[in-house]
């Protein structure tokens, strides 16, 4: 079992993400991470998701993608070079004398204060998933009140070809 | 000059080349109702049910090619055609149905009679559509046409808001339908082709194994000219029966679960399957990882998803059948004709063998009636002119081992969903299609109550369709399970009360007919052929009968059981038959 990141060009109109959502619930394949966006045509998008599976699995999966009438175009960029980022908001409540600690980090990860409060920041992170995992993990003993996670976007490198 | 929607949808209809529909009306189909009502163009043919008039759209179109066309209502009358769009969507059928919706200022109130038909149909439909402005209507039923038609066909719903049906605009047809996100591959990459052409030179016990694909593209011509040349025998799976003749001496009949030893036995020992336009249900293949064993795969498909999803494949061609199989057949004659004949000898001798050591059989009696012999009696009356549909059970099995098929879109059956109630109503649908031909459901007395209420439909539209009724008083399919697998426990498959069919085929204006002894099959069968109304044929047969060879789910494909009565058989058993 490998985990893929998929790019899924559709046709940008209403239910086109639960026919999408529902090819994997109806097959039982798991969904990690989804996002959708606009690209620069209005009337494109583009979804990126990742998911699991052994080459069978992910051979069905990209292969129905394709099948789906208002799909465009489908990538596995497990095949090519690709940067991939992830976004997460992080609410943090740490004690006095960790705070300190706190933005020290946040500094090292290149992260931003979005918000405060008198208890609580909350801060930005983007980067790849080890980056955003790392904070995470430095994080939990400071105090993480709430995390929510963009999921996954990528995008394949110019002028490369499958590895 | 303006239309309103309901004008729209019908006169792009006509375009599409549509004669008939089949329907039922409600609230919100009313306009098009009305704009029907003094049509000169199409004729809508009111079913008693929706799910009637999906089977029949099927059937229609099964027996055609053309797309079959279903109008109904919102809620209720939408989620009744369920079960038909998913019958054709197994099968690649194409048919487009229309539904009524409420008015789009109510869609998610919960209105009356709505129901979310675009979520409930998306898993079972190739594509379907909310049209939300009348704007779209026209090209909606344009693209929803191609859609069903092109590539591997199916079922599209199109879901019509009632203020939809009454808002007005300017007719435009578009002429051709684009779309840049679904463009099916119809060619077959030539590399994979002359590969395939190298692998039927080399092989020495190749078999085809043709599928429904094959009859929707019109492939049979190129099988029979394939099969001939290579000398390859040729097996039909149960979607495909009629895409090569049966009596064809190549012919190995029917593979799987209740095909033939032969067909099951040339697919275990061969080492060049050869498989067109069929996907490898697990009724085909047993268990995957013993299927074929010894054999390299050929794969063509026009579905990229039907490769590689069962079974591994060696040589995977995506393309239309016809179109590949062209390619493959000018490929194969520009190349020097290796001695085909002589190097299958060896192989087709063998599968001889097969055929004469277990050919299908069942024990004829004088007393009672078994259902095997009033499928051949049917052939041999009709001599097998008649197109055929069956429900689902035991009727459908004998009706695909004893009937000989000899040409497409002749054999109608739901075989990917099995569904019960299929056979009678699309029976309807393919003689209102074939006016003139005779056209026979071979039905279980279960499955025949599931859609029976059509015989008003039959009788109203003066389609003679024969029903003949296998009448064992049992779920008999599920009863064989239960002997077999459940030791003898009939939970609840007894049918006790079956109706009185002839009583119930008069009541509705139709003929019945009963032979209850051997002698009696043959006056029952003549008598019914030679009216001109629908006829319900009633068989009563030996409720003890059990359809063989049978593979137990799951198991390879040539560990099959056959009769007692035969395993018994001391010269069988000379013979050193593997029984199980
Ligand atoms: C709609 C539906 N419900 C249930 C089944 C399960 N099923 C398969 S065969 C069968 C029995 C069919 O009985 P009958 O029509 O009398 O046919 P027989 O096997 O006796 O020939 C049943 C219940 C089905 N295939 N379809
Ligand atoms: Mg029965």
């Amino acid at each position: 079992m490998t985990r893929h990141t998929i790019s899924v060009l559709v046709e940008n109109k209403f239910g086109v993400l639960s026919r999408v959502a529902g090819l994997f619930s109806g097959r039982g394949y798991n969904i990690e991470s989804l996002s959708v966006g606009e690209t620069l045509e209005p009337n494109v998008a583009i979804m990126t998701i990742v998911t699991r599976g052994d080459d069978f699995i992910i051979e069905q999966i990209t292969k129905q993608l394709n099948k789906l009438i208002d799909v465009i175009k489908v990538q596995d960029l497990y095949e090519t070079d690709h940067v991939e980022r992830e976004m997460i908001l992080i609410k943090i409540a740490p004690k006095q004398a960790d705070k300190a600690e706190a933005l020290r980090i946040t500094e090292i990860f290149r992260g931003r204060i979005v918000d405060s409060s008198q208890k609580t920041y909350t801060i930005q992170i983007t980067g790849d998933e080890k980056k955003v995992e790392a904070f995470i993990e430095l994080m939990k003993p400071i105090g993480v009140k709430d995390i929510v996670r963009s999921g996954k976007i990528a995008l394949a490198r110019e002028g490369t070809k499958g590895k | 000059m303006k239309k309103n929607g309901a004008e729209i949808a019908v006169e792009s209809l006509k375009r599409e080349g549509v004669r008939h529909i089949f329907g039922y009306p409600g609230g919100v189909v009313l306009n098009i109702f009305d704009v029907l009502y003094d049509d000169k163009d199409i004729q809508l043919i009111l079913t008693r049910h929706e799910q009637g008039a999906v089977h029949a759209a099927d059937g229609y179109a099964r027996s055609t090619g053309k797309v079959g066309v279903a109008l109904v209502t919102s809620g209720p009358g939408a989620t009744n055609t369920i079960t038909g769009i998913a019958t054709a969507a197994m099968d690649s059928i194409p048919i487009v149905v229309i539904t009524g919706q409420v008015p789009t200022m109510l869609i998610g109130n919960d209105a009356f009679q709505e129901a979310d038909v675009v979520g409930i149909t998306r898993p079972c439909s190739k594509y379907n559509y909310l049209v939300k402005d009348i704007k779209d209507l026209a090209s909606t039923i344009k693209e929803a046409f191609y859609i069903a038609s092109s590539g591997r066909p199916g079922p599209v719903v199109i879901d019509l808001p009632k203020d939809v049906t009454s808002a007005t605009a300017k007719f435009v047809w578009p002429e051709n339908a684009e779309l840049r996100s679904y463009k099916p591959t119809i060619e077959g990459n030539k590399w994979m082709i002359n590969k395939a052409a190298e692998e039927l030179g080399k092989s020495k016990k190749p078999v085809i194994v043709a599928g429904g694909g094959v009859i929707l593209s019109g492939a049979s011509d190129e099988i029979r000219e394939l099969a001939e040349i290579t000398s390859v025998p040729v097996t039909t799976t149960l979607m495909g029966l009629g895409a090569f003749p049966v009596s064809h001496h190549l012919s190995l009949g029917m593979p799987g679960m209740h095909g033939t030893y032969y067909a099951n036995m040339a697919i275990q020992e061969s080492d060049l399957l050869f498989a067109i336009g069929m996907r490898f249900d697990d009724r085909v293949t047993g268990k995957t990882d013993a299927f074929a064993p010894h054999a390299k795969i050929i794969h063509i498909d026009i579905d990229p998803t039907s490769i590689r999803k069962n079974v591994d494949v060696d040589i995977p061609i995506v393309g239309d059948s016809k179109v590949v199989l062209t390619e493959l057949l000018s490929t194969l004659k520009e190349k020097v004709r290796p001695q085909w004949t002589k190097i299958r000898e060896a192989w087709l001798k063998t599968i001889d063998e097969w055929k004469r050591l277990r050919p299908l059989s069942y024990q004829f009696e004088e007393n009672i009636i078994k259902p095997q012999y009033v499928i051949e009696r049917l052939y041999e009356i009709t001599g097998g002119d008649a197109i055929i549909t069956t429900e689902v059970g035991q009727n459908q099995m004998w009706a695909a081992q004893f009937f000989k098929y000899d040409k497409p879109r002749t054999f109608l059956s739901s075989g990917g969903l099995g569904t019960m109630g299929y056979g009678f109503p699309a029976a309807i649908g393919a003689q209102l299609a074939n006016p003139g031909k005779t056209v026979i459901d071979i039905a279980g007395d279960g499955s025949i109550q599931m859609n029976i209420q059509e015989l008003a439909t039959a009788v109203i539209y003066k389609l003679p369709v024969k029903v003949a009724i296998l009448n064992n008083r049992y779920l008999g399919m599920v009863r064989q399970w239960q002997e077999l697998f459940y030791n003898e426990r009939y939970s609840h498959t007894n049918l006790d009360v079956v109706p009185d069919f002839i009583k119930l085929a008069e009541a509705y204006g139709a003929v019945g007919l009963r032979a209850t002894k051997p002698s009696e099959v043959d006056d029952v069968i003549k008598e019914a052929l030679s009216t001109d109304k629908p006829v319900f044929m009633d068989f009563v047969v030996d409720w003890k009968e059990k359809v063989y060879p049978m593979v137990p789910a799951g198991a390879p494909i040539n560990e099959m059981l056959f009769d007692e009565t035969e395993k018994k058989d001391k010269k069988l058993k000379k013979d050193k038959i593997v029984v199980s």
